[in-house]
């Protein structure tokens, strides 16, 4: 039994407390949110212990892990008051929106050996997985473009009275939307060099963009491109598409299907064959053991927990993978003049000035960007 | 209830399977003139009961029987609420209180009970819930609505939350003020039975997946066999064809097989889907 505590009860930690307090393995020790009214609905209808501070939860009950779904701007201090605590964290994205905190705090959780990992649902959705399946056995053969794209409802009128519509505190469709499609290319093709063609435009909202375009290049020449428009009315629900073209053919993938076009036969092993091979959600998802909205949802809870269970530090999407995806966002932010940003611009001035802990995780991002130079050649 | 219940998917662009196939139902149904097409070929083949989400359309879809009650005779509705897509985009715009707030006929309500001071009383969520009930019903004034449905989404919202009370009061207003049965949607069936149990509910109608496949049928396919096997309850199945993947007598033939369930829902755009899902339902699971 794992002793988890939550902190923020907005939509997404809502939802979270919803799933994982239904885990086999999971006690749900105390709930944190500064509305009163939430937590008195769920104290006297759940009997969950409910706290207004975190700092009081984590010191008055037994936490073992914790799910942060705070707005963005705390999660940085939420997280290494945490991990100073020797607690496990599971932290709703964007992870940090300043990267130096992303690759100090990566660093210290793996030097306090604890399972982190950030809300990157898309990594569990069946679909994007069984892509990132395919293009590890390198079945589109040599990589040459990308294209992440998401559009949804989200802001359809001028006003919102939310955090998601203030930008200093990680509002904005680039955070909210934008980081979904820039996860999956992270996660597919490792850390980009640069970005450059930034258009950050607005359609309803007077603080933040609305529209994400960007040009992303990686260090071996591929290139990639992100669409993303959040006041889009035609979408139902938000929409993420992820397009791959190499020199053996395409695959286009979305939350229910995996369209791939190759012009070879690949291996036998890979089970796609010449021309296109359509496989849908429906016989690609593994079945949860409960379900509230997605089976994502689900799942990526229930592999945090696996996880500390087993004491496996490494996973996907944990601290250190999603501050790749945090210094992409950040260089898009950066590059809104349309100029090209390179990511290293930060992470260089992070190693000066925070040379103490960010050593080991730049050997390893540049260990990675060697693998994949080399798996690329 | 009837052996066959129309559901309304295929009308609003959802689809488990595609987002292509989706995007060009939703195309085609932009007019209510071709969901009123769809409808009368359904209500022609036998196929009485619209068991629909309380989307803003469908309350158009009601206007059009309500004026036309004579061809309408024997139509009848399950509202299934609420419409969630539209309270989920609206909590992330305004917050969960503030989507609430935006929903509710009269405004003041919440106001006053969030004023009352920092303590929410027993009577305001009872308060909340039925109000957000009487809006959602609004649309189906004057129709025949014999089972009203809590959707999945905030069923199992609830379910995980262990927030089982809200079942009992959603229940206790269906009967009170309308007179009508609870019905529940779920997609962790069994986990549900317990809950309902657990506040008094008794021989529940409780909608889910059940298909061959086990498609999105949470805690397991035998989990579910062991429940149709063994608990009170009236079973309703949905994604019979798990969205396509399963061929439709195959679909069919395993869920009549099945003890203890009462109706199936099922989605189709045209004529000749719903009358050969008719004569499937007559052939191999004749009323009993």
């Amino acid at each position: 039994m794992v002793n988890v505590g939550i902190i923020g009860l907005g939509k997404m930690g809502l939802s979270h407390f919803s799933i994982i307090n239904a885990h086999d393995d999971v006690k749900v020790v105390g709930v944190c949110d500064s509305s009163g009214y939430i937590l008195d609905v769920l104290g006297k209808y759940t009997g969950v212990n409910t706290y207004t501070d975190a700092s009081a939860m984590l010191d008055a009950v037994d936490v073992e892990a914790v799910v942060i779904s705070t707005p963005s701007k705390f999660h940085a201090s939420m997280v290494r008051d945490c991990l100073d605590r020797g607690i496990h964290v599971f932290c709703e994205k964007p992870f940090c929106l300043d990267p130096a905190d992303s690759i100090a705090l990566a660093e210290l959780a793996s030097a306090k050996r604890l399972v982190t990992q950030v809300g990157y649902h898309n990594r569990h959705v069946s679909t994007f997985a069984e892509a990132k399946r395919l293009l590890d056995l390198e079945a589109l053969g040599r990589v040459t473009h990308v294209l992440g794209e998401a559009y949804g409802p989200v802001v359809l009128k001028p006003k919102g009275s939310t955090w998601r519509s203030k930008k200093d505190e990680g509002g904005g469709a680039l955070y909210d939307y934008a980081a979904h499609p820039a996860d999956l290319m992270t996660w597919y093709f490792g850390r980009p060099k640069s970005v450059s063609g930034t258009v950050l435009g607005k359609v309803l909202s007077s603080e933040t963009e609305d529209e994400v375009f960007t040009t992303v290049m990686w260090p071996d020449g591929m290139s990639g491109q992100l669409s993303v428009n959040w006041s889009d009315e035609s979408e139902r629900k938000m929409t993420t598409r992820v397009s791959v073209w190499g020199t053996n053919g395409k695959m286009v993938v979305d939350r229910q299907e995996i369209r791939v076009y190759l012009r070879a036969a690949s291996q036998p092993t890979v089970g796609y064959g010449k021309g296109w091979t359509v496989r849908y959600t429906t016989e690609l998802t593994s079945e949860v053991d409960f379900y509230v909205r997605g089976e994502e949802y689900s799942a990526q809870l229930d592999t945090w927990i696996k996880r500390v269970r087993q004491h496996a530090v490494q996973g996907t999407a944990d601290f250190a993978q999603a501050s790749i995806t945090d210094e992409l966002l950040h260089a898009i932010v950066h590059s809104a003049d349309g100029g090209i940003r390179s990511l290293n611009e930060d992470v260089d001035k992070t190693k000066q000035s925070r040379s103490e802990y960010s050593t080991s995780l730049w050997n390893w991002l540049k260990a990675r960007r060697r693998e994949r130079a080399s798996r690329v050649a | 209830m009837n052996r066959l219940l129309f559901g309304d998917n295929q009308f609003f662009g959802v689809n488990h399977m595609s987002e292509e196939k989706a995007r060009a139902q939703a195309m085609r149904f932009q007019s209510v003139d071709a969901i009123m097409t769809v409808l009368d070929d359904a209500y022609d083949a036998g196929v009485t009961t619209f068991m629909c989400t309380t989307h803003d359309r469908i309350a158009e879809v009601a206007e059009r029987v309500r004026t036309n009650q004579k061809r309408y005779e024997s139509q009848n509705f399950f509202p299934c609420m609420p419409y969630a897509h539209k309270y989920s985009n609206a909590m992330a715009d305004a917050g969960i209180f503030g989507a609430i707030k935006q929903f509710l006929p009269d405004e003041g309500f919440l106001d006053a009970a969030m004023r009352g001071g920092r303590s929410f009383a027993t009577k305001d969520i009872e308060g909340i819930i039925t109000l957000l009930i009487d809006a959602e019903m609004k649309m189906f004034a004057g129709l025949e609505t014999p089972v009203i449905f809590l959707q999945n989404v905030v069923v199992d919202f609830l379910l995980g939350m262990g927030f089982n009370d809200a079942f009992e009061i959603f229940a206790r207003h269906v009967t009170g003020k309308y007179g009508v049965e609870p019905g529940f949607i779920t997609m962790n069936m069994p986990r549900l039975l317990d809950a309902l149990d657990s506040v008094g509910i008794v021989n529940p109608i409780v909608c889910s997946n059940i298909n061959k496949l086990g498609f999105r049928m949470a805690g397991g396919i035998e989990s579910y066999m062991d429940a149709l096997n063994n608990r009170e309850f009236r079973a309703v199945a949905m994604s019979v064809f798990a969205s396509g993947a399963i061929r439709p007598d195959e679909a069919i033939d395993w869920v009549a097989s099945l003890p203890n369930i009462q109706s199936m829902v099922f989605g189709a755009s045209s004529r000749t889907h719903i009358e050969s899902t008719v004569e499937l339902v007559e052939k191999y699971w004749p009323a009993r």
